[in-house]
């Protein structure tokens, strides 16, 4: 049945339109389409963005993962390489804190008037991601692949056969560094 | 509920939980994670073929990831419109040029705020693409799959993030 709805087009461009209303929705909420809230994180005075991530990757992994038990899901994981894991995240980050929000932030920020999101955020990420077009075959050719590492999970590499042994360790350690957070006042 | 909805922050573990939900139904019933950069680097291929013509699609980028309206598309609409929906209802919705934050450090002046901002696009589209994900493909789905490569690009988005704040706020 799942696929049967997977394959529909239109249904599936509703759905699309449903769950990123959804995101918005809690991303403004949440309050982390904000300038100030996403430099704050950076600076380390305000954990709003952390508190958010963290808390939506406890929630997502335990029940994606169980849906996968259950076999409803399939992973979708991205495979990663010493050349593109570090220097484009980094080249990211920078353009972050430039910017003060990242692309899903940047298209939520528009929706509360923020206009430095619309020029800076939709027109410049969208020009960055077309030079980019312009680069890849010489980055491919020559970084990309430099200390490819596959699309492991930490399930994969850890010498455990049950993924709830990683899971739910996982989710605890998260949980505790968000109690810190508290905790200090944070 | 009427308060719920009409506040203008919610605590932000709500909000996480949410989003975690959200991801648990698109994977579900769309077999998609959330992932909001693809969309722009398609919406650039599109404008692209049209200013310079069909041949832009021949471009090895645009062959392995083909230029379209697809379901990451609809996401990004969809996520606009919520978050303008979140922001009319606790009626925050206000024109902005310049942040609060950026005008009490570096001015109140328009053309330098853009200046910064569409450079800092530009590196945020640029390095997204090349590290195939941004704050949500990698941040939060890739990280709640427990996959190696997301977890060091997100961790890579914030040690290039948290130093260039650090420069601009703390050092300069």
């Amino acid at each position: 049945m799942l696929t049967q709805i997977h394959t529909r087009k239109w249904l599936q461009y509703g759905l699309g339109l449903v769950f990123g209303f959804a995101f918005g929705f809690l991303l403004q909420k949440g309050r982390v389409c904000h300038y100030d809230v996403i430099l704050r994180q950076l600076l380390l005075e305000d954990f709003t963005v952390l508190k958010v991530m963290l808390s939506a990757i406890v929630t997502g992994m335990i029940g994606v993962y169980a849906l996968r038990a259950a076999g409803w899901v399939t992973l979708h994981k991205k495979a990663g390489s010493l050349g593109t894991s570090i220097p484009g995240p980094l080249i990211f980050g920078i353009g972050f804190a430039l910017l003060g929000y990242c692309p899903g932030t940047a298209v939520g920020a528009v929706g509360h008037g923020a206009l430095d999101a619309l020029i800076g955020g939709v027109l410049g990420i969208m020009i960055g991601a077309g030079l980019y077009a312009a680069a890849y075959p010489k980055l491919k050719q020559r970084v990309l692949n430099l200390g490819s590492f596959g699309d492991k999970t930490l399930i994969d590499v850890l010498p455990v056969r049950n993924p709830w042994l990683v899971i739910l360790p996982v989710a605890a350690i998260i949980a505790l560094v968000l109690l810190c957070l508290e905790r200090m006042g944070l | 509920m009427k308060e719920l909805l009409s506040a203008t922050s919610w605590s932000p573990y709500l909000a996480g939980v949410g989003i975690g939900v959200v991801s648990w139904l698109a994977f579900l019933f769309s077999n998609h994670p959330l992932g909001v950069s693809t969309a722009f680097a398609k919406t650039a291929g599109l404008i692209e073929m049209r200013l310079r013509g069909p041949a832009v699609a021949e471009k090895l980028y645009y062959r392995e990831n083909k230029p379209a309206i697809d379901w990451e598309w609809m996401l990004v609409v969809g996520l606009l419109l919520g978050a303008l929906t979140a922001a009319w209802l606790s009626g925050t919705i206000r024109w902005e040029w310049v942040p609060p934050m950026w005008a009490a450090k570096f001015g109140s002046n328009v053309a330098l705020r853009l200046v910064v901002a569409v450079f800092g696009g530009i590196c945020v589209g640029f390095g997204a693409r090349w590290g195939c994900g941004c704050t949500s493909g990698h941040g939060i789905s890739g990280t709640l799959q427990l996959v190696l490569s997301s977890w060091l690009a997100a961790f890579c988005f914030f040690v290039g993030g948290m130093a260039v704040a650090f420069l601009l706020y703390k050092v300069m």
